[in-house]
């Protein structure tokens, strides 16, 4: 549904995105990851015709978003990271705006405000005036004028940004159960939202792509090692040579009261861990396998400078 | 159509919504008030005068009101309008630059030719509805005077084509900038200046650059249609100044994608 090949963006010298290339499929939720001022809002944008790329392609629902924006505009519901309000008007006099620019029939616009204003939970607000709203409702308001038209494709920038956790869940939730009709693409720097929501997630840092991958697969490939971490009575160094012992174990290092075992992330040595251990006379207490979790995975591939940290999907 | 129908009745509503537009007209037809008076008052003091001389020489000769109250009245009005035109489109580009609305607006289905006539025409109307409030003045003066209907028909139009000119320079400056305030003060010295440039040619001995200055004036041309003359050259002048400040402002627009 979207394709983005080697598209750059630069602002005189300065490069906001540079050589990114990716896809969504139809249906997906994809999670567009990294720090502030990383590119992601430039390439949204790029994606949703407000501003071209300096070059490469973008191809939205098959029409480039230079070439054939009109069509990709009529396709797309564009959440920016600002919803894009008129403070004085009402909720429902501005989604009727909406409905009216983005080409909704007439006889129509009234079924679709109700829809969205659902969607959204904002109907007990939809008399007030935007202006006067929460930051939560301003930013379900904004999301509500992004899929009123029902778009095939949803560009979402920080969807979830100024809103409460509960809220916040909502959203997430919405998001969820558009995914199937709606292809979506959604920009956040927080990590539990990406591991929640999406189907997979592209890093970005300083402009480039630094992952691509599914959410799972994203987790597994990075876990270059994987640990174990056991607690145990007995001697220390006793059990570390035991531990250390066993074929796989690549380091056994004893911090308060707890071993943490690093093996290679193909061999699941927790069996024999647990077996030595026995054999050895020593009580285990418990035995359990840390994996790295996602935000570990980001912090590890935004500090690597110059994108060395780049895995290969 | 139907796209442009929607952008004006929107910036149609928020002027009227917002105190913009009672501001805006209040003033005028405050002013336009005092002018009125001033006018009123020094013509029924021109037309006792004649009438006395009138009486002493036997000779009797009608005071004429169309030149000398709605021609000088109708000048005026096209001054004050010089300073209600930049809090009129001061808003237009500059508030959804500054509300993030720009983004909305150019990412849906839209022509930029429907956003940039929707506001100008929302704008125009707004002035229209501004100029419209001094009628009032014209309908007294024919209840209880004898004013001739077509110069004023022929002023009122200048008038309006007057503004329909400088509506679309001050979209223009508005589609430059976030900063209403800096919209309006830039809109201002700008139509100043072309209201100024036939007056630098008054004192300039060649005769061309000073029918060339004077050409480019806006009030120069506004002057027939006041006295009642209708002049295609004066029509051509107003309408070429629309489009080019639409033009540029369709420039303006367009940049700003490119400038992100």
């Amino acid at each position: 549904m979207i394709e983005v090949q080697n598209v750059s963006k630069s602002y005189g010298p300065v490069h906001a995105v540079k050589d990114v290339s990716f896809s969504v499929q139809k249906g997906e939720i994809l999670g567009f990851l990294g720090p502030n001022g990383a590119g992601k809002t430039t390439t949204m944008r790029i994606l949703a015709c407000f501003m071209p790329a300096t070059s490469g392609t973008a191809k939205v629902a098959g029409y480039d978003v230079f070439d054939q924006a009109m069509d990709v505009k009529k396709r797309i519901g564009y959440l920016p990271e600002n919803p894009p309000l008129y403070m004085e008007q009402t909720v429902r006099d501005y989604l009727r705006f909406v409905a009216g620019i983005k080409g909704i029939s007439a006889n129509l616009v009234q079924q679709k405000i109700d829809r969205a204003l659902e969607l959204t939970s904002t109907t007990e607000v939809s008399q007030r005036i935007i202006g006067k709203l929460s930051k939560g409702f301003r930013q379900r308001i904004g999301l509500a004028q992004a899929l009123i038209h029902e778009p095939e494709i949803l560009i979402l920038d920080e969807p979830t940004v100024g809103l409460d956790p509960a809220q916040i869940i909502e959203v997430r939730e919405l998001i969820k159960n558009l995914a199937g009709d709606h292809t979506i693409i959604l920009s956040t720097h927080i990590l539990p939202e990406v591991e929640q929501t999406c189907d997979r997630v592209v890093i970005i840092n300083k402009g480039q792509v630094v992952a691509e991958d599914t959410t799972a697969g994203l987790t597994h490939k990075l876990q270059g090692v994987s640990s174990v971490r056991i607690e145990a009575v007995g001697d220390p160094e006793a059990i570390k040579v035991v531990l250390g012992s066993i074929q796989g174990v690549a380091k056994v290092t004893h911090t308060a009261g707890a071993y943490m075992v690093e093996s290679m992330a193909e061999k699941d040595v927790r069996g024999e861990l647990a077996r030595a251990m026995v054999k050895n006379d020593f009580t285990l207490l418990s035995l359990q396998s840390v994996g790295m979790n996602l935000e570990e995975i980001f912090l590890q591939l935004v500090k690597t400078e110059n994108g060395d940290g780049r895995i290969e999907a | 159509m139907r796209n442009f129908v929607t952008i004006f009745r929107r910036e149609l509503n928020a002027y009227f919504v917002s105190p913009m537009a009672y501001v805006v007209m209040v003033f005028f037809f405050a002013l336009a008030s005092v002018f009125f008076y001033l006018f009123l008052a020094s013509f029924l003091q021109n037309q006792q005068m004649i009438q006395m001389q009138a009486q002493q020489s036997g000779r009797f000769q009608p005071v004429n009101v169309n030149l000398m109250l709605i021609r000088g009245l109708l000048m005026n009005l096209s001054v004050i309008s010089l300073f209600m035109i930049p809090m009129i489109t001061m808003r237009s580009f500059s508030e959804d630059r500054r509300n993030g609305t720009m983004e909305l607006l150019l990412t849906s289905p839209l022509t930029n030719w429907q956003i940039i006539l929707g506001k100008y025409f929302a704008a125009l109307t707004l002035y229209a509805a501004m100029i419209g409030t001094t009628l009032v003045y014209m309908v007294i003066l024919f209840v209880y005077g004898d004013p001739e209907l077509l110069p004023i028909i022929s002023g009122y139009l200048g008038l309006f084509l007057f503004g329909a000119a400088l509506v679309a320079i001050g979209i223009f400056v508005s589609s430059l900038t976030e900063n209403q305030l800096v919209a309006a003060l830039v809109t201002f010295v700008v139509m100043l200046l072309l209201w100024l440039v036939g007056a630098l040619g008054t004192f300039n001995s060649t005769n061309w650059t000073q029918q060339v200055l004077q050409y480019l004036s806006t009030i120069e041309h506004l002057d027939d249609f006041v006295k009642g003359v209708f002049d295609t050259r004066h029509l051509v002048y107003y309408v070429t100044l629309a489009f080019f400040g639409l033009f540029l402002t369709y420039q303006s627009v367009e940049s700003t994608r490119w400038r992100g």
